[in-house]
């Protein structure tokens, strides 16, 4: 029978959407379903896994695993896929995906796709959909001379099945030496906020130059606060220091595909269009009626944002709690 | 020193796409190159280093059909480097291919003390192939770097993260660096240095004199396709009140996203 191994992500006591979304297509095609997950909370994760399908998973809770280490991680991914035997990889397209596979397909001499936004499977055969060219056409990809496929998907694409708290997976721990190390962390610097990743967030609450000043970011917080949603920004204010780098949607920037972006005084530049135009209901508030941003929305407000999005938070605070 | 950097034409990010008639591709036909944006960090990269270490060199490599990817070794020679090698080859070789032919390539030169990257290429938007160069090189790898410096072979380059945490990494070299905005601001190419660049030595390497197996191609690309039209948008009318009103109603009850 098939067997899909699913990449668990992160090191915190829970699955992040992501994986289950994971987890969830894999169980859905009906073959077996093994994941891998790596540092201390490996093992928590492990247990959460087996709600979702995954029969069996395979950790390496050394300490040592729970930042990122290229060569580290390499080592004992090429242990697992050997062990496991799967024909299909499935991991997040998130910054640590695109560094850890490229890499372990190659030395597996295997296939890997980055940045999917549809899976099928049928038989041991995997397709997936790409968007190319910034988002101006997608293009299916399929796989040769691969004896194990590697597919990594972007968030927010696939439906997440109920956590089955009946369903366990049975944990097997590696172990995994790492000598000679030619990668070494030196320093992490956590980021200071606390919100939910932007490539994850399920609601993105965007402001660009329409904001007049890095003060009235605040407008978009409060506005972030009542919807449960993340802030981010277009690449003129990031690059003119009013919110750092790590906020920016775009071409040069993210790419980001929540269920509802809400974009303030954005105009909608080519750049930052192929960041966002995945999402699946985009709102722009603007006060230019010409703005680029108004062809891609789905609806949108020609007005002033100053006026309109204060009045949005409260009409959002007061349906949401009612 | 002997610096590599390693860079991809792609289509501007303005241009128009229409695909071929067999859906197979996109229509280069009217498609005006440029070289990726990431991969303009990874020259100005070498060239800061080549600046502080004396008697280091830039190479610059490239593989593709020949016109276009001379094009994008002049315009890296046009902004200091040194020489060129481009590797001529069959238009839409996979990431694997590719990235083997450059290993081949770069092996059969002097030893590399450092080679550059751009993190993506803006066409296909894959992100690996620095990553399978390093593999196929057995060398390491560190991707996504917004701050580099060097000592002596070791290099210590900072790596973001989603979360917007960075990670300082500590790499020894020879190594594959992958370059994210950040890291510098790429200079333009004067009118001296495009002037120089017309007789910097380009070397030419033909793809299938590598001897690589069409079997190293794992992937193929097919049935493209155009985003489906969008409807036409909602434009919400009226005073600001009544149109936030309307606007979370649309949402909660036209798409369902509250």
């Amino acid at each position: 029978m098939s067997k899909i191994l699913v990449f668990i992500e992160g090191n915190t006591d829970q699955l992040k959407n992501s994986v289950k979304e994971l987890l969830s297509a894999a169980h859905n095609s009906g073959q077996n379903v093994e994941a891998f997950a790596f540092g201390s909370q490996a093992k928590t994760l492990a247990n959460q896994a087996g709600h979702f399908g995954a029969k069996k998973v395979y950790i390496c809770s050394s300490d040592s695993l729970n930042d990122y280490n290229p060569q580290a991680f390499l080592t004992a991914c090429k242990d697992i896929v050997a062990k496991s035997q799967a024909n299909t990889l499935l991991a997040s397209s998130s910054s640590l995906g695109k560094d850890l596979f490229p890499r372990l397909a190659a030395s597996l001499n295997t296939g890997m796709v980055s940045d999917c936004t549809e899976i099928s499977f049928e038989g041991d055969d995997v397709k997936v959909k790409k968007p190319l060219y910034a988002g101006k056409c997608s293009a299916e990809v399929s796989f040769e001379n691969s004896p194990i496929k590697m597919v990594l998907m972007r968030p927010n694409q696939l439906p997440i099945n109920e956590a089955d708290t009946s369903q366990e997976a049975t944990i097997e721990e590696i172990n995994v030496e790492n000598t000679d190390l030619k990668v070494l962390i030196k320093e992490i610097v956590k980021s200071t906020s606390e919100k939910l990743d932007l490539t994850e967030a399920n609601i993105v609450v965007s402001g660009g130059r329409g904001l007049k000043e890095a003060g009235n970011f605040k407008l978009l917080e409060d506005l972030a606060d009542a919807l449960g949603a993340t802030v981010g920004a277009s690449r003129a204010v990031c690059d003119d220091g009013w919110v750092p780098h790590s906020m920016q949607v775009g071409q040069t920037g993210k790419t980001v595909a929540p269920n509802l972006y809400i974009a303030c005084g954005i105009s909608g530049a080519i750049q930052h269009l192929a960041g966002m135009s995945g999402s699946k209901v985009i709102v722009a508030i603007n006060n230019d009626p010409e703005a680029p941003i108004f062809q891609k929305a789905t609806y949108g407000i020609v007005g002033d944002l100053f006026d309109v999005v204060p009045k949005l938070t409260a009409e959002f605070s007061k349906v949401l709690q009612s | 020193m002997k610096i590599f950097v390693c860079i991809k034409q792609v289509p501007n990010t303005e241009a128009k796409i229409v695909l071929n008639d067999n859906k197979s591709a996109i229509n280069t036909d009217n498609i005006k190159w440029i070289v990726n944006p990431y991969d303009e960090y990874a020259i100005e990269e070498a060239l800061l280093l080549k600046a502080k270490v004396t008697g280091s060199t830039v190479t610059v490599v490239s593989m593709g059909p020949k016109k276009r990817v001379t094009d994008a070794v002049r315009t890296a020679l046009a902004m200091g480097a040194d020489d060129g090698i481009i590797i001529d080859s069959p238009e839409d070789q996979d990431m694997f291919t590719t990235a083997l032919a450059l290993a081949k390539t770069i092996q059969s030169e002097d030893d590399s003390s450092v080679i550059f990257a751009g993190k993506l290429a803006i066409d296909d938007n894959g992100a690996g192939l620095p990553q399978a160069l390093a593999e196929y090189l057995n060398i390491p790898h560190v991707t996504v770097i917004s701050e580099f410096s060097q000592d002596g072979d070791k290099f210590i380059v900072q790596r973001e993260t989603e979360s917007g945490s960075t990670k300082t990494y500590e790499v020894n070299g020879p190594c594959v660096l992958s370059t994210n905005k950040g890291l510098n601001t790429p200079r333009y190419a004067s009118l001296p240095g495009i002037m120089k660049a017309k007789k910097k030595p380009i070397k030419e390497v033909e793809f299938s004199s590598l001897g690589i197996e069409a079997s190293s191609s794992k992937l193929t690309y097919s049935n493209f396709s155009l985003p489906p039209e969008k409807p036409a948008t909602k434009l919400i009318d009226g005073e600001p009140e009544s149109q936030v009103q309307q606007l979370v109603d649309l949402l909660k009850n036209e798409a369902k996203v509250l």
